[in-house]
């Protein structure tokens, strides 16, 4: 293995095409025959379909039209408990469920069509939030609205709360719902006939998510179906399962017009049917001593699924692991469940439930300091887990941690302790109030538990006869750098050229299922696949006695070239194992939860107007320790994304719901941010290079997620005296408490 | 032809589908099943230094306008409000969102879209410092975001960084949290003194 690749800057494989305007999305596509597919919607949350009324003016006879009568297969997007219908038949369980399909040539006939179609609905009770769901107000999913629920214990925390000298320290925290706005809306082109099967391709994070659905709906065998994925405008989550969907009401449509069908979402279709990142409520009940040792952590999560299972049992799971953060507590009870309720079905999104129990934890983590008259992070570096020590689920920590060591530097490039002394001494009598926060916390990569067992990914390499590589893979490049990282690790694996390794587009008729594109799994998991299928072509043309090391990019050629002449082609595959000693017991939610976890501190600074109520972040740090770093840029980027994200959901993005509706659904008034309102990012990177990861890289795309939003929240505490504990932050939120402060005073 | 001098072109009813439609919301005026073609105009412009002649609905967004009938898929739409700036282009020297534009407002003027920033295989320095600084992730917002940069320095060859944020403000990004964005325009900016 050589060093040529891995850690350099090298341009993005695709990156050409993006700054040229040549590369081609979904909707730049066009099919000759092409129809255009709509969807009908259901207008309530909950109710019984009486009658649907196709209006006048509308020459009906030109259109395809689907209802739930015309699925060949199975009414169910085939996912975890395939509870949710393609379209709906009886019964609508939230706002925005499709009802019906439409197809036609013309896209603006077809828009005047779908708003001639009425659906009466005899509205239900429904259900909107937590609360009601959890005193089951209404029953709405089940037998108690309770998708899935999950207990952790370590040690015995019932035993906690009377020893003597103890401070309980009690808290709830709430977070929203948010958008993941990517830029490009859902959209996908299908085509389908029972002689030639199921093709469709579009915009996904998970090609094989797509496929499995594909065959249950038409009831097809596997190689009856086809899903390639075009170039990806953006995913963060958002295009993990909803492509089913839209895929699923493409080929009905299809299928029953004989016709090519596209479907684009508009916005505002995208941004109220579709999924968004859950809402949670978490409390906390902490038992400490006056030293500041954490003795006892109670932590009850839960979050709102929304009106379908999906996938909210594994967000949850997620959620509910990294509850207690990067901290060695002897006696932790996690309790946690996934509730239904009557919006749409919330779902992946960066950072998939962590964001939530780490923003809870992390908030809370200040309040406890606080309690024991201990700096934040005084308390934190009692607390952090190092080498040998357990988490919560029981995990030993096998790999050297050092949280004090990040802390240290990001206090460094932050120049925390200097500001936070300056700012509180300069606020009295100020309008505009500074303040300086962090949070600390740690991300796991992969699928959960036994979650990569299960899923036995596969990765292929090729070698040509020009001897070029190309990695087959079903993991997408989404933005964040797939291709190019894939390529690094080929490139270097076998001594070659980053220009000789090519990424193949995910076809599920060429490529091996390398499973989804989520969990921060593509660069640590995936790309160890990568790396030993690469391996494994250069041993196959050594074992032929063909290539020795060292050897020049002529002599791989001239191998390559003899061995196909001889054998026909040359491919190898490598598949997942699990690394030795990993242990997981999923019964009881114990034992090594992830197999790497990524380690940060970040820092935020932020102002406060107290005369307009608005909240800024005028600076940001983020130090973290991510393994080896495969390319400094896209690490960088994916690290100054996330934390965008991040400042989004806890400043700026706020869903409105009415009736179980999301009302602001548009760019207009569901605001993210603009390159005015994101600080100074500065990046820095503890690189400790990981067995388990290529070259020794971990997972990253999620962690930069979880940070932001108590950082930011502990800043504006710092700057205001006044504690927030819930997410979005708005300046309503602030007004009312700072006027309630100036009451109070 | 001057500017607002809008010619009919009846008789093209047997016209693709796939090139401009209707402008939404312009719906009422045309019942459905209707001559499709009644009302489409001729539009003469020049795109990327080339004369054409644009067959659209007037109401017709300019962004459909590029996409359909041109088939210049770089442009995109991302919001279809204004409120996006992906579907971003440089008309007569002003940075628009092509999303609000229809089409009759192009009369007689000069469109630059992203597939004209280049000059043939030799990408301008915006677009060199995007792929080198990591501005692109995945590229939706890419080609609004190149000539967004563009007119930006058009105006303005020296920006501050407060210029740049301010700059590209009309331009969302999901994906890079901007900071490698501005990083390619100072870039940009330092390549080409
Ligand atoms: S599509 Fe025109 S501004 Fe968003
Ligand atoms: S690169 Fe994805 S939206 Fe900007």
């Amino acid at each position: 293995m050589s060093d040529q690749n891995i850690g350099k800057p090298v341009p993005r494989k695709e990156g050409r095409a993006k700054v040229t305007g040549a590369a081609r999305y979904v909707d730049d596509l066009a099919v000759p025959g092409m129809l255009y597919g709509v969807t009908v919607r259901s207008h309530v949350a909950r109710g019984r379909i009486s009658e649907i009324i196709f209006g006048d003016r509308i020459p009906w006879d030109e259109f395809t039209v689907v209802t739930a009568r015309d699925i060949p297969g199975a009414n169910a997007v085939a996912l975890i408990l395939n509870d949710q219908p393609y379209l709906a038949d009886r019964i609508v369980n939230h706002a925005e469920e499709p009802i019906l399909l439409l197809a036609h040539e013309d896209k603006y006939l077809l828009e005047e069509a779908r708003r001639a179609v009425r659906v009466e609905i005899e509205p239900l009770p429904a259900v909107f939030s937590i609360e009601d769901s959890l005193a089951k107000k209404e029953i709405v999913w089940g037998e108690d609205n309770v998708f899935k629920s999950f207990l952790v214990e370590k040690g015995n925390v019932d035993e906690v709360w009377d020893s003597p000298g103890l401070v309980v320290v009690e808290g709830v925290y709430a977070t929203g719902a948010q958008e993941q706005l990517y830029i490009e809306t859902n959209g996908v082109i299908a085509t389908a006939s029972r002689e030639e099967g199921v093709v469709v391709q579009g915009s996904m994070q998970c090609p094989y998510y797509v496929h499995k659905a594909l065959v249950k709906l038409f009831d097809l065998p596997e190689d009856k179906v086809r899903v390639i994925q075009t170039e990806t405008g953006g995913g963060f989550g958002g295009k993990e399962e909803y492509p089913s969907m839209i895929a699923g009401h493409a080929a009905l449509l299809a299928w029953k017009s004989g016709r090519p069908v596209k479907m684009i979402y508009d916005r505002a279709e995208d941004m109220t049917a579709t999924t968004k990142r859950h809402p949670s409520r978490t409390r906390h009940r902490t038992a400490v001593t006056r030293a500041g040792q954490l003795l006892g952590m109670e932590i009850d999560f839960v979050i709102d699924g929304g009106a379908y299972a999906t996938l909210s049992a594994v967000v949850l799971s997620r959620g509910t692991i990294h509850a207690a953060g990067p901290y060695n507590c002897p006696n932790v009870r996690i309790r946690s469940r996934a509730v239904a309720t009557n919006a749409p079905p919330h779902g992946a999104f960066r950072g998939f439930g962590a964001p939530q129990s780490i923003f809870a934890l992390e908030r809370h983590l200040d309040k406890v300091a606080a309690a024991v008259g201990l700096a934040p992070e005084e308390l934190r570096r009692r607390n952090f887990i190092s080498r040998g020590e357990t988490t919560a689920t029981g995990q030993v920590i096998r790999e050297e941690v050092d949280m004090g060591a990040l802390l240290d530097r990001a206090f460094e490039l932050s120049d925390y302790h200097a500001k936070r002394e300056r700012f509180s001494r300069e606020n009295v009598g100020n309008k505009i109030k500074r303040g300086i926060g962090f949070a600390s916390f740690m991300h796991g990569a992969g699928f959960t538990g036994s979650g990569e067992k299960y899923l036995q990914s596969v990765v292929g390499c090729e070698a040509t006869a020009e001897g070029r590589v190309r990695v087959l893979a079903a993991s997408t490049e989404i933005g964040q750098g797939t291709n190019t990282i894939f390529a690094q690790i080929a490139a270097d694996a076998l001594g070659l050229d980053y220009e000789r390794v090519e990424v193949v587009r995910p076809d599920t008729a060429s490529v091996p299922n390398s499973g989804p594109t989520v969990a921060s799994r593509t660069c640590m998991i995936v790309g160890k696949l990568v790396e030993s299928a690469a391996l494994q072509l250069k041993q196959t043309l050594a074992g032929a006695g063909l290539l020795q090391e060292p050897y020049t990019a002529e002599e791989f050629e001239r191998a390559c070239r003899e061995y196909i002449e001889k054998n026909g082609a040359l491919k190898s595959f490598s598949q997942y194992r699990q690394p030795e000693g990993v242990e997981w017991d999923d019964e009881h939610y114990r034992g090594d939860a992830y197999g790497a976890y990524a380690w940060a501190v970040y820092v935020a600074e932020v102002s406060v107007d107290t005369l307009t109520y608005e909240a800024r972040v005028e600076d940001f740090v983020a130090v973290q320790e991510v393994g080896r770093v495969i390319h400094p840029v896209l690490a960088a980027g994916q690290i100054e994304g996330g934390v965008a994200q991040g400042v989004g959901w806890t400043l700026y993005e706020s869903v409105v719901w009415a009736g179980g509706r999301m009302a602001n659904g548009q760019m207009t008034n569901y605001i993210i941010p603009t390159s005015a309102d994101i600080p100074p990012i500065r990046v820095h990177f503890f690189e400790n290079p990981y067995a388990g990861g290529p070259a020794g890289a971990k997972g990253i795309g999620e962690l930069p997620m979880d940070g932001p939003a108590p950082a930011i929240l502990n800043a504006v505490e710092h700057a205001t005296g006044v504690r927030f504990d819930s997410v979005p932050l708005t300046p309503e939120a602030i007004m009312e408490a700072l006027e309630g402060e100036a009451v109070k005073a | 032809m001057k500017r607002g001098d809008v010619s009919e072109t009846p008789g093209e009813a047997n016209e693709t589908r796939l090139d401009a439609g209707r402008a939404r919301g312009s719906a009422d005026e045309e019942r459905p099943g209707a001559d499709a073609a009644r009302g489409k105009v001729s539009v003469r412009c020049i795109v990327n230094g080339e004369a054409v002649v644009l067959h659209a609905y007037p109401l017709a967004r300019l962004l459909d306008v590029l996409r359909e009938e041109l088939r210049l898929t770089g442009t995109k739409e991302g919001c279809g409000e204004g409120e996006c700036g992906a579907c971003s282009v440089i008309l007569d020297g002003e940075l628009v969102n092509s999303c609000l534009v229809p089409v009759a407002q192009v009369l007689g003027a000069e469109i630059k879209t992203v597939e004209g920033v280049a000059d043939g295989e030799r990408l301008h320095a915006v677009q060199q410092a995007m792929i080198e600084c990591g501005g692109a992730q995945c590229g939706i917002c890419t080609p609004g975001m190149v000539l967004a940069a563009l007119s930006l320095l058009e105006r303005n060859p020296r920006p501050t960084e407060a210029d740049i944020r301010e700059g590209l403000a009309g331009n969302l990004c999901r994906c890079t949290g901007y900071m490698k964005i501005f990083d390619a325009v100072v870039k940009a900016v330092a390549s080409s003194q």
